[in-house]
């Protein structure tokens, strides 16, 4: 159980480089246009909420979601075709890279108005909530983000309602070339959760499995004693802030030291790493708090061999994912259309 | 006489009317150290100091709110909001209060703030980020809005609207900001209201406005092909309207097309249209048309994207109905 856990979350990072370089690519190759956001770097914070999260959850993102979308379990296929703006993508291309959308998987969307997805969020909960479901939903949202009202306003009406939200703040300490010490007052996030009265942690963002651990409890007890919970993580964005962004506002060094800290090195690293070993056990934890599942004598390692073909599989549904797009056509002006007016009549068919 | 980018033109405003007038300050998403998304403010952090070219947070209606109390309070702010899509965060102090402020105090108190802000599609940036929306500001009492189609304007205007009293809104293009052209070496104020005739023609006019502006000089290229001689207006300002260069083009030409990027729905096109009929309906020959963006959110993919979003050839086409040659 806790191996294959482990697997899992060792093959959705490696899919997650993956699909994010191969996207580089194939913006220089021209087949992807628009503004395209990269997550190398980041991606232990979605792949280790969203393997925490249950299916029944819902996720609103921004518009640096593809690593999101694919940890919820959106085919590679279906968000490549997007990006490529094929009939076949997620969104039909209507929407591309920043507008992934996925019903069925409770993927509420990707956004490009940076703030507009705490209410949004917040009210999904709110209809979890209203609905009496054991459900909630998860916010992501960047270190800018947070100076927009909304985020204030929703989270005073988050913990006045207690509704069942996750916000996870995505802190990599840039709002595009604005470092955070000159955008925010309290560069520490998840403090200004404390003036609502929202518990809230700050956690390695580097560290898949800490992520885990950490949105596992925050779920738990959403789920257990109500009311929202916010997580800060602090990451690091590896590339600029978009395709067409250098990134050169930032000291090199600085750079040199998260690439050092690689979340998917790191966890490659973990996974290799045969436990329980004296050294290696995990340190006490308080009292109460829910052991952790990779730590303790179910532990088992992954082998060089298992990562290699982790890394093989990974590389090859990505292949595959960028022919199924370029084969998919281009979507048409009725398409459009389409898009524009289906679903419009709750009970009756839909109009044409 | 030089040849600079609609960018560089920008920049070289800034820098002059900060240099001339130490009130004057900018603000905006990462227009100082980063040197901004358009460098339209690159060097000018270095120049005058983070007091005045100011790195924002994301608090659009924030900041923008900031610019108006300090414009009340003797300073001269330049807003820029990256994209016109960001600038609906800050309609509630724009509309609310900027466009209000001298009308609500009896006008003894004003608001000099200038907000410039890029509208239009440019290349796939899908949905959110595709918005065109002059015509929701040129709907709006006590503000200008101004569409610069070339460097000149966008420097000249630029210019005016720092040292202008009211409110002044300077729509851009995401997709022009590395147009050139010619602005001249000395000083230049270019007005802020009156349309301009950019191509004189005796059989149609073709309205435009900004981009829109390039889209029916393209057209009119085409047509002078065709033995037909094309009147091109850009509008220049949107509020207020030129409304005395439109009545003079139509009672020569007789026909007119208007063509704007955004969706037809309360804009440019039914504003102007509206406008010919109170002015000179009678002059007209045929029926007026309008050239626009289809009815949806921009769509992301390529093909869409252009097919959503008019072009020179539709200008053509719609020319060509009113002309009565198809
Ligand atoms: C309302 C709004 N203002 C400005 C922008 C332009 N913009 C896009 S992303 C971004 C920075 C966001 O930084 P952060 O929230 O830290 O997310 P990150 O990109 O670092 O993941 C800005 C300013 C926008 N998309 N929406
Ligand atoms: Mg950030």
């Amino acid at each position: 159980m806790n191996r294959d856990l482990l697997r899992s979350l060792v093959y959705d990072m490696l899919l997650a480089r993956t699909f994010e370089e191969r996207a580089a690519q194939e913006y220089a190759n021209g087949r992807i246009s628009g503004f395209l956001h990269l997550y190398p770097g980041e991606e232990a914070v979605a792949v280790g909420v969203l393997h925490a999260a249950e299916p029944a959850d819902y996720v609103v993102s921004t518009y640096r979601e593809h690593v999101h979308a694919l940890a919820r379990g959106i085919s590679a296929r279906q968000i490549m075709a997007e990006l490529f703006g094929k009939k076949d993508g997620v969104s039909g291309g209507m929407g591309g890279s920043m507008h992934i959308f996925d019903g069925t998987r409770r993927f509420m969307g990707g956004y490009a108005i940076v703030g507009e997805t705490f209410p949004i969020a917040l009210g999904v909960g709110y209809a979890i909530a209203y609905r009496g479901l054991p459900e909630a939903v998860i916010c992501f949202f960047g270190d800018g983000a947070v100076n927009q009202g909304t985020f204030h306003e929703s989270l005073n009406m988050a913990a006045l309602w207690r509704i069942p939200i996750l916000f996870v703040c995505e802190n990599n300490h840039y709002q595009i070339g604005t470092e955070i010490h000159r955008h925010s007052a309290v560069a520490d996030i998840h403090k200004r959760a404390c003036g609502y009265a929202i518990p809230a942690e700050k956690i390695d963002g580097m560290d898949v499995l800490a992520v885990y651990e950490a949105a596992r409890r925050a779920l738990d007890a959403i789920r257990n004693e109500g009311g929202p919970r916010f997580l800060e993580f602090e990451t690091y964005r590896f590339r600029g802030h978009s395709m067409a962004d250098p990134g050169a506002y930032r000291p090199a060094a600085e750079l040199q030291a998260y690439l050092h800290d690689d979340p998917v090195d790191s966890v490659i690293r973990a996974a290799e790493t045969a436990d329980p070993t004296p050294g290696k056990q995990a340190p006490i934890r308080a009292q109460g708090s829910p052991p952790s599942p990779f730590r303790g004598p179910a532990w088992e390692s992954l082998t060089a061999p298992d990562i290699e073909s982790l890394r093989a599989e990974a590389a090859a549904v990505v292949d595959d994912a960028v022919r199924f797009a370029e084969a998919s056509p281009a979507p048409t002006m009725e398409d459009a259309w389409h898009a524009f007016r289906r679903n419009r009549m709750p009970d009756g068919p839909s109009a044409p | 006489m030089a040849e600079i980018a609609y960018w560089e033109a920008i920049r070289r405003a800034h820098d002059e009317e900060m240099a001339h007038d130490p009130l004057v300050i900018a603000m905006g998403e990462d227009i100082g150290v980063a040197g901004g998304t358009y460098k339209a403010t690159s060097g000018l952090y270095q120049k005058y100091g983070s007091e005045r070219i100011i790195d924002t947070p994301i608090s659009e209606n924030s900041y923008t709110g900031i610019g108006i109390g300090a414009s009340m309070a003797g300073v001269r702010p330049i807003i820029e909001i990256m994209s016109i899509n960001f600038a609906l965060l800050a309609l509630d102090t724009l509309i609310n209060a900027a466009a209000k402020i001298r009308y609500m105090s009896g006008g003894r108190v004003s608001c000099p703030i200038v907000m410039r802000t890029p509208g239009g599609t440019a290349h796939q940036l899908a949905a959110q980020h595709s918005a065109r929306l002059a015509r929701m500001f040129m709907s709006t009492a006590g503000l200008r809005v101004v569409t610069p189609r070339g460097p000149l304007d966008a420097y000249g205007m630029l210019k005016s609207a720092v040292r202008c009293n009211d409110p002044v809104i300077i729509i851009e293009h995401e997709s022009m900001y590395n147009m050139r052209g010619e602005v001249p070496d000395h000083e230049v104020f270019r007005p802020l209201e009156g349309a301009e005739v950019v191509r004189t023609g005796s059989d149609i006019t073709l309205v435009g406005y900004n981009y829109s502006v390039h889209l029916c000089l393209a057209a009119a290229e085409k047509l002078a092909s065709m033995g037909v001689s094309a009147e091109v207006i850009d509008l220049r300002a949107l509020k207020p309207i030129d409304r005395d260069t439109i009545r003079r083009s139509v009672e020569k030409t007789h026909k007119v097309v208007v063509a704007e990027e955004d969706e037809a729905a309360v804009g440019v096109g039914a504003e102007i249209i509206s406008v010919i009929n109170e002015e000179c309906f009678f002059a007209l020959d045929a029926q007026p048309v309008r050239v626009h963006a289809a009815d949806v959110p921009v769509p992301y993919a390529r093909q869409l994207e252009k097919a959503a979003i008019p072009n020179a050839d539709d200008v053509l086409a719609a020319a060509l109905k009113v002309l009565g040659r198809v």
